[in-house]
């Protein structure tokens, strides 16, 4: 299984980049970034690209910039760089610990963050992390800048509203409140692999009850997203299991859940009842 | 049929001067071209780490990278761990430990633990595990493999 031949392009600056996409796009051409999900797809010539643009020498892209507000992440932010708190926000220790549960070592040694939104795999835990704490993405082409609300971002399994000549620049993530507290949980058959379903929350307390609860769910649907239903569930409510199972409950019967040759409907809306009580569970630890 | 790149690659310090098609992986650069083959290929999509090889510093998939993209860089494999008639620390706990049977997927374990032990000397036991399951082997059932690794860790923080 060897990859089909296609013409690599280099570019030193993201002007080039963006002009040589521009030029390529239209024939199959496509961004390189860590290649930790193109390079498989081209061995199993799912994906020909006839060119493509190899971001991995163009100059500042690696940039992780924190303003107090947001946290920017560019284009060839590698998820190693999440292993150690990026920010002494919680949101810091948040990617870390969401960080270590994608793909393996070596994998996070090349594949990026951006490129997992724009690859866009229902299962990706940073796709999934971009969609509950609501993460604007930061779009490039020649024509100009798009800014675009996680919210309207992914278009269903393995497809965003990027445009074909577009390059994901950043994503900006806002910071989260000091005393924000959060949970992950994903289940997966085996270490590495790709999650059946996973859940981040966040929330703050007031005077004992939960505001602002936030509940992201990944891998059971098309794409993830936050469910209104499962928050309303918690804003008010003191943490714990009544609260956390009515939780998960609400969530299980909001969701459309994807179905594959191993997985049912039944069985990923019993799934996801579970890993959204584990990551409410998580917040508390 | 797209154009051959001449690149050199560096390998354990030896440059090779080869040319390649853009799309010739690191993994089959290394073997083919190189003679290295010391670096296994299994499965060719990522998954199960017998290709595993260190590039600056950084334990990576070799069938995951296009041997043009590791042009310039210091590439170690299993051939430049031992330095003469002594083995690796690595190599030798291993040895010690019995942690190879067939050996096919020993080259990409040794340079994933050296590469993360290089990196992070004093990971944790169970942190350790979590790196040793990026990688297969059909043979030891891994117990081996973590003793292995773990003799080695302590060995190369002396
Ligand atoms: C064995 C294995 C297990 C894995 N397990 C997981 C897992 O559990 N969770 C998970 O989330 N991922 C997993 N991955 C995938 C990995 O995280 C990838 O790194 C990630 O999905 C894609 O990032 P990349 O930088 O490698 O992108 P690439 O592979 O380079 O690109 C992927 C796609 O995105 C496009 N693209 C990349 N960057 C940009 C950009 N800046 N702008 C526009 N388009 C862009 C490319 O053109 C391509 O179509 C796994 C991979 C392997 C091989
Ligand atoms: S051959 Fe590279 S991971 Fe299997
Ligand atoms: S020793 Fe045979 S595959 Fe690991």
């Amino acid at each position: 299984m060897k990859p089909a031949p296609f013409v690599r392009h280099v570019p030193r600056s993201l002007d080039e980049a963006l002009k040589i996409l521009a030029e390529v796009a239209g024939d199959d051409g496509r961004i390189l970034a860590g290649g930790q999900s193109l390079v498989p797809i081209m061995a199993f010539r799912l994906a020909k690209p006839a060119h493509l643009v190899d971001i991995n020498e163009v100059e500042g892209l690696d940039k992780i910039a924190d303003d107090g507000q947001t946290l920017t992440i560019g284009a060839r932010v590698r998820h190693a760089a999440f292993h150690k708190p990026v920010t002494a926000n919680p949101l810091g220790a948040l990617l870390a610990y969401v960080a270590r549960h994608i793909a393996h070592y070596p994998i996070r040694m090349r594949g990026t963050f951006c490129g997992s939104l724009a690859h866009a795999d229902p299962s990706s835990e940073w796709c999934l992390t971009a969609a509950t704490l609501d993460a604007v993405m930061i779009a490039k082409s020649v024509k100009g800048i798009r800014e675009i609300k996680a919210a309207s971002f992914f278009d269903g399994i393995m497809s965003t509203h990027l445009k074909e000549d577009e390059l994901l620049a950043e994503v900006r993530l806002p910071l989260l409140p000091a005393d924000a507290k959060f949970g992950f949980y994903e289940f997966s058959r085996r270490a590495g692999d790709f999650a059946m379903s996973a859940s981040l929350v966040t929330y703050r307390l007031d005077g004992g009850k939960m505001t602002d609860a936030r509940v992201g769910l990944g891998g059971a649907e098309a794409s993830p997203r936050r469910i209104a239903e499962a928050e309303a569930q918690l804003n008010g409510k003191a943490p714990g299991d009544a609260a956390f199972r009515a939780a998960g409950e609400a969530a299980s019967a909001a969701i459309e859940p994807l179905e594959d040759h191993q997985t049912d409907a039944a069985y990923r809306r019993d799934l996801v009842k579970v890993v959204v009580r584990r990551a409410l569970e998580h917040s508390l630890k | 049929m797209s154009e051959k790149a001449a690149i050199t690659l560096t390998i354990n310090g030896k440059d090779y001067a080869i040319a390649v098609e853009p799309r010739r992986t690191l993994a089959d650069a290394i073997r083919e071209d190189c003679g290295q083959t010391g670096t296994h290929i299994g499965c060719e999509h990522g998954v199960c780490g017998a290709c595993t090889v260190i590039v600056d510093d950084a334990p990576v998939r070799s069938c995951l990278m296009f041997a043009v993209q590791a042009a310039g860089k210091k590439i170690r494999t299993v051939e430049g761990l031992a330095s003469g008639d002594t083995l690796h620390p690595m190599q030798q706990a291993f040895m010690d430990n019995h942690g190879l049977q067939c050996g096919f997927c020993t080259p990409g374990f040794l340079m994933l633990a050296v590469g993360v032990l290089e990196r992070e000397p004093d990971i944790s036991d169970e942190d350790l595990i979590d790196v040793l399951s990026s990688n297969l082997c059909r043979c030891t059932g891994y117990q081996n493999i973590i003793k292995s690794v773990r003799a080695a860790a302590a060995e190369m923080r002396k």
